[in-house]
């Protein structure tokens, strides 16, 4: 198995499953929340990704970090080099296609936390911001804690949206899963196969992992 | 030190009645005022108002000199300002907590030391030492309570807002709770707002009772008088005909207890765990009027009075006694034909002893 690729597959995923917990948490919590009227349209452009074919997002956002947008030129005079085939690139990529991973459960799990609880930390002197870490966040870290694995799974195996803006650099953005494809290219069926059954075995494990978790009743 | 009270709150249910309720009342430290009305009265609504967790859609709520809420001037004072305890219906402890760090969630600005002692404090007042280490889930429904009712006291809110408090008790304890509770009110020195549409609880544990119904504030006064003396239909209604009067228990014996009602004395049954200071609850519809004391009746009281008032309902007439304290009688109008009532006139009431219910007042 390309060990590299491994290292590579597993610090993308990391790094987008940390990502979105910070960016993913507040925007599932307001989510949760608002009774904002047009609220349905963020939601829907949160859960594209799950119908969009990887090759759209990846082709848009192939545009947007090259030369010729304002993003991509900003990029290049700041970094001195492109974010497109980058692992810079990659990461962004990662994140907006697995927002809906996140975004999803998470907000599933803190709109299930009684109301009450939140009302009663309320009255209690404690802010709202205090309330999210005291009372809510740890009520729904089961959830949380299920999305974060299902989101660090689904980006260990994202393959459409790598190939349009990584491309298939080795050690830069050569994923696992672009390595097996490549196995295969080279009629090397038999590495394929092993990375081919790491993958399973892998995604089958945090499968087991993620519905165990949403079985555990909440403490108390 | 009494703190003033004082709202006029309107709000709008979406497909729902308008609830518009307004009060000024002085509170005085550890006064218990009862707000009474049908579920569907509002009476949540006004305490989730009062709470700040609610806004209403105009009018205003002042408390102690300061506006918590203002409609015209946009004025809404955030729950957490305003120093407000509140306890709700099913208690709504935090189950991944400890009851330790429930009683002490709302002392997060006082120093680690502080804290502990506080929690102690609250935990002694309300007899739960041997319980901080457990889990809301691992106790039961009356412990509960009062670990609820530690945790809204334990940071010194200036109010304490009681939301049907012993309804999601079962029987027994709530009966053991019941005078408790009052006193343990009256204990705190805090003014509390308890809203309920359980007669007994309004009777057991207010001082004062604000009659809510059909979207607004009906009337205000002392417990017993407002459940003896409606002011109108509707609130006649929501009360139930009842005599409520001051009363104390003097003695017991095989069962029944003697006890004091004004200048009168009157056996009831004893309903145990009741001491001292009571309210004798009658319903007027079991009082018989008789012209002169009957030799034989199984009827354990007999009180001699006068008629001081008659005004017919319908086909009964509501008879009012002074009988050493007053009591309302409702008879048909043949039967008060039959006795020949008439204001001035001397008329012996028959009370059996079961009809007399009695509420501890703590």
């Amino acid at each position: 198995m390309d060990l590299q690729a491994l290292r590579l597959s597993l610090a993308l995923a990391a790094g987008t499953t940390a990502t979105l917990l910070v960016i993913g948490l507040p925007l599932a919590a307001w989510l949760a929340t608002t009774r904002w009227r047009f609220k349905v349209l963020v939601e829907a452009v949160v859960a594209l990704p799950l119908v969009l074919p990887p090759t759209v997002l990846g082709f848009y956002l192939l545009v947007a970090m090259g030369p010729r947008s304002p993003l991509g030129h900003a990029w290049v005079v700041a970094f001195g080099r492109p974010l497109a085939f980058s692992f810079g690139g990659l990461l962004v990529a990662s994140i907006l296609y697995g927002l809906p991973f996140a975004v999803q459960p998470f907000a599933a799990s803190l709109s299930g936390v009684d109301r009450r609880l939140v009302e009663a930390s309320h009255t209690l002197g404690v802010s709202r911001i205090g309330t999210f870490f005291r009372v809510t966040l740890p009520l729904a870290a089961p959830g949380v804690l299920a999305g974060a694995i299902l989101t660090f799974a689904h980006a260990l195996g994202e393959f459409g949206v790598v190939l349009m803006v990584g491309g298939n650099i080795a050690g830069e953005t050569r994923t696992l899963s672009i390595s097996i494809f490549d196995s295969v290219e080279q009629l090397d069926h038999a590495a394929a196969g092993q990375t081919a059954l790491f993958l399973l075995a892998v995604s089958f494990a945090v499968l087991v992992l993620t519905y165990s978790l949403r079985r555990r009743p909440v403490l108390g | 030190m009494t703190s003033l009270l004082s709202f006029d709150v309107e709000r709008r249910h979406a497909g729902g009645p308008t609830i518009r309720a307004a009060l000024t009342e002085e509170l005085a430290p550890g006064q218990v005022l009862v707000l009474f009305g049908p579920s569907g009265s509002g009476k949540t609504t006004v305490m989730r108002c009062l709470a700040g967790l609610d806004r209403p859609e105009a009018g205003f709520i002042r408390f102690a000199g300061e506006t918590w809420f203002h409609g015209a001037e946009r004025i809404h004072v955030a729950p957490q300002m305003r120093r407000v305890g509140l306890l709700f219906q099913d208690h709504a402890l935090f189950p991944h907590l400890s009851v330790e760090a429930n009683i002490g969630f709302g002392l997060h600005r006082l120093p680690a030391p502080e804290q502990r002692e506080r929690v102690g404090e609250m935990a002694r007042l309300l007899g739960i030492e041997d319980l901080l280490a457990r889990r809301p889930g691992q106790i039961s429904g009356g412990q509960r309570q009062r670990v609820a009712l530690a945790r809204a006291v334990a940071p010194r809110p200036r109010l304490l807002l009681l939301d049907e408090p012993l309804s999601a008790l079962d029987a027994p304890t709530r009966e053991e709770l019941r005078g408790e509770l009052r006193a343990l009110l009256h204990r705190l020195g805090v003014p509390s707002v308890v809203v309920t549409h359980d007669r007994t609880e309004a009777l057991a544990l207010g001082d004062r009772l604000a009659v809510l119904a059909e979207g607004a504030v009906r009337q205000v006064g002392p417990v017993h008088e407002v459940f003896s003396s409606p002011s109108d239909r509707v609130v006649a209604r929501s009360v139930g005909t009842e005599n409520v009067v001051p009363a104390r228990i003097v003695g017991r014996e095989a069962g029944l207890v003697q006890v004091e009602v004004g200048a009168a004395r009157v056996l009831a049954v004893d309903p145990g765990l009741v001491e001292g200071e009571v309210f004798a609850c009658i319903r007027a519809e079991e009082v018989l009027l008789e012209r002169a004391p009957d030799a034989v009746t199984s009827a354990r009281n007999q009180l001699a009075g006068t008629v001081t008032a008659m005004s017919p309902e319908g086909p009964l007439v509501r008879v009012t006694l002074d009988c050493g304290f007053r009591l309302v009688a409702l008879v048909t109008r043949p039967g008060a034909e039959q006795v020949g009532l008439a204001v001035g006139r001397p008329v012996v009431a028959l009370v059996k002893a079961p009809a007399i219910r009695l509420v501890p007042r703590g």
